[in-house]
């Protein structure tokens, strides 16, 4: 599994920052809550309805919850090792004390 | 003046008066020391943690205008207005890897608006003075639309007269917005987004359970709207074959087009670090159910046989409130979609107003402006810009700003390719930049200009300017499907841009010297690189400046 970063091997020197990356194969997953939204004929019906809501509504509505399942999936998966996101949360209370 | 609501007047006011309380003490909240510096009151100090980002964001994107005119157009338009849902759905994803990238380079290189940064990646500022000119141009009549939402509210209590004397309680309103953002910048709204939200999120829960117990449930108010839209050989609740491919490019355009506005980036950049970003790309969309629900008040309004005031669709939501609650729940209503208003409006105007001082005033008019200056200038600009949108919605019709909004969704997307493709690559040529964002601006406001507004019954009620969907047999294409002008405009801009790419290549033409290097796009908080108040006079390496900072 790919995270979000690497650690650099080569020591981290005061002016440059680490060379990271964004890649992960996870972040394809993002693909299906852009896409699927879109194409209308899967949604753009009235039966079956649940609860009253025809499909046109609540399958749309259920859209919202895919994008938030895959969103924090692909959060979870390419997240930082917790000792760096350490780092980042010291690096804004030191901003603000200073 | 008509008959004016006592109880929903007072609860209003009381809670406006809160708001605006809050709004002024917002400047000494988290210890902002030094206003007077455009980083500190244009961007919040730029430290804004996941919660607070969230509120704010929110509080920016979903606007008072969305929560009145979404619902107006579901009553007027039905299944079509529900593109608002999936439009807030693609979105998070499509942003989810693109803003981390926007926040990262900014924070290194100390960029306050997306003109700052196409200046730097592209060495042009020709493209940034363009990106700068259609974001400003696109936020202006946004500002003034939030305005239309406070008004609606206004006529629904009862504020019917004309005039001077029937604007001025709008006018009250606009004036403290713009004084306590004047005195706090950006902290204003973001404190002011968690009582808006909890009032909006109050409201949709009570309305969500209330009225559709008193209309019959849920499948009486679809059957009313069935009812409605099938009349006359009408699709009924969804949508007609042919309307597909409007609504599918109508909510991807849209999508593309909400993070490159100003508002948009100002939230963004105020966020505290990247991973603040992410699980807001996750928690954001709990705003879009919020925003689904919403949308259905326009079929309970059909239910419940809710008439707008006059001509105004925008007052089917408040008159709906009026009709299914005690007053003083729709004063709490009132007050929601009132505030909601401010936020928005707030952080429109200090996006504008940055864009203004930094790629306008300092690039054009005066080079030598010292940090002071350009907070002072700053500030005196967003008092402008709230002051010409009053001045629109008094003195012009307030049609004009809502076709201005809908020309302003086009226009932004023009400047994706050296915003957002710029984050990526620096193929694209500056000169096939501006190329291009030509091309996409004639193109898009031609297409607009050919769409007539329709009456329900077919006939041309306004022969242009009249939506954003084009019809595909313009172009002599035999088909009668409708495309979100915006895309179209953006694909031409894309392809002129490519070629021109090409041609000035193959000349070997100088493209400039890219002012931001590729770790730049992923650094992280702890990174020394990183900036929280980049001193936007400092002309010092990134990183080199921190003893100067004015900032305690």
């Amino acid at each position: 599994m790919a995270t979000a970063s690497t650690p650099p091997s080569r020591p981290v020197t005061d002016d440059v920052a680490p060379r990271r990356s964004d890649r992960s194969p996870w972040n394809w997953l993002l693909l299906v809550p852009i896409v699927v939204p879109l194409i209308v004929p899967i949604y753009n019906s009235v039966d079956p309805k649940l609860g009253g809501w025809p499909l046109f509504y609540w399958l749309q509505l259920v859209f919202v919850g895919l994008g938030v399942v895959t969103t924090v999936l692909v959060y979870r998966m390419t997240r930082r090792p917790a000792a760096e996101r350490e780092a980042a949360a010291r690096a804004v209370t030191r901003d603000m004390e200073r | 003046m008509g008959d004016i609501n006592v109880v929903e007047l007072v609860i209003v006011v009381v809670l406006f008066l809160v708001v605006a309380v809050m709004g002024f003490a917002a400047a000494r909240w988290r210890r902002a020391q030094s206003l007077m510096h455009l980083d500190e009151w244009g961007l919040g100090g730029r430290s804004f943690g996941s919660w607070i980002t969230w509120f704010l964001l929110g509080g920016d994107l979903y606007t008072a205008y969305t929560f009145v005119a979404v619902p107006a157009l579901m009553f007027g338009a039905g299944a079509a207005g529900f593109f608002a849902v999936p439009y807030t759905v693609v979105i998070y994803p499509l942003v989810f890897l693109v803003v981390i990238r926007l926040w990262s380079v900014s924070h290194v290189r100390g960029f306050v608006t997306p003109a700052d940064f196409v200046r730097s990646r592209f060495d042009s500022p020709t493209m940034a003075l363009l990106v700068a000119i259609t974001g400003i141009v696109a936020t202006m009549p946004y500002i003034a639309l939030q305005l239309v939402g406070i008004s609606a509210v206004l006529k629904s209590i009862g504020f019917s007269g004309s005039g001077f004397a029937g604007e001025l309680p709008l006018i009250i309103a606009f004036l403290v917005l713009a004084l306590y953002t004047y005195s706090s910048g950006l902290r204003a709204p973001a404190l002011i987004a968690f009582v808006k939200d909890a009032l909006i999120y109050l409201t949709i829960i009570v309305a969500v359970i209330v009225i559709p117990s008193k209309l019959g449930g849920w499948g009486e108010i679809f059957g009313a709207a069935e009812a409605k839209f099938s009349a006359n050989g009408g699709p009924g609740v969804i949508l007609p074959a042919t309307g597909q491919l409007g609504y599918a490019t109508l909510a991807l355009g849209s999508a593309l087009a909400l993070f490159l506005y100003p508002h948009s980036i100002t939230g963004v950049l105020a966020a505290s670090n990247r991973d603040v970003l992410k699980r807001n790309m996750s928690a954001l969309p709990v705003y879009s159910l919020a925003l689904g629900l919403i949308a259905l008040l326009g079929f309970m309004a059909i239910s419940a046989g809710t008439k707008p005031i006059g001509t105004d669709g925008n007052t089917i939501v408040p008159e709906l409130f009026q009709q299914m609650f005690p007053s003083w729940f729709a004063g709490i209503a009132f007050a929601a979609i009132a505030i909601g208003a401010l936020v928005p409006a707030a952080i429109m105007s200090i996006a504008a107003a940055n864009l203004f001082t930094r790629n306008i005033y300092k690039e054009y008019l005066k080079k030598d402006a010292t940090s002071e200056q350009e907070a002072k200038v700053a500030k005196v600009t967003s008092l402008v810009v709230k002051l010409g949108a009053v001045a629109a919605i008094l003195f012009l019709n307030p049609q004009f700003s809502i076709d201005l909004q809908l020309i302003g969704g086009v226009i932004i997307l023009q400047t994706l390719p050296s915003v957002a493709l710029g984050l990526y690559t620096r193929w694209l040529h500056r000169g096939a930049l501006v190329a291009g964002w030509v091309a996409g601006m004639v193109a898009g406001l031609w297409m607009v200009y050919e769409i007539p507004k329709l009456n329900p019954d077919g006939t041309v009620a306004r022969a242009h300017f009249g939506g954003s969907s084009f019809a595909l047999s313009k172009l002599g294409f035999d088909t009668k499907v409708a495309v979100y002008a915006g895309l179209l405009a953006l694909l031409v801009n894309l392809v002129v841009a490519i070629l021109v790419t090409a041609v000035l290549r193959a000349m070997k033409v100088d493209d400039g010297v890219d002012g931001t290097a590729d770790t730049d796009y992923t650094a992280e908080r702890e990174d020394p690189t990183v900036r929280d108040l980049p001193d936007p006079l400092s002309s010092a390496p990134p990183g080199l400046d921190k003893e100067v900072r004015t900032r305690g």
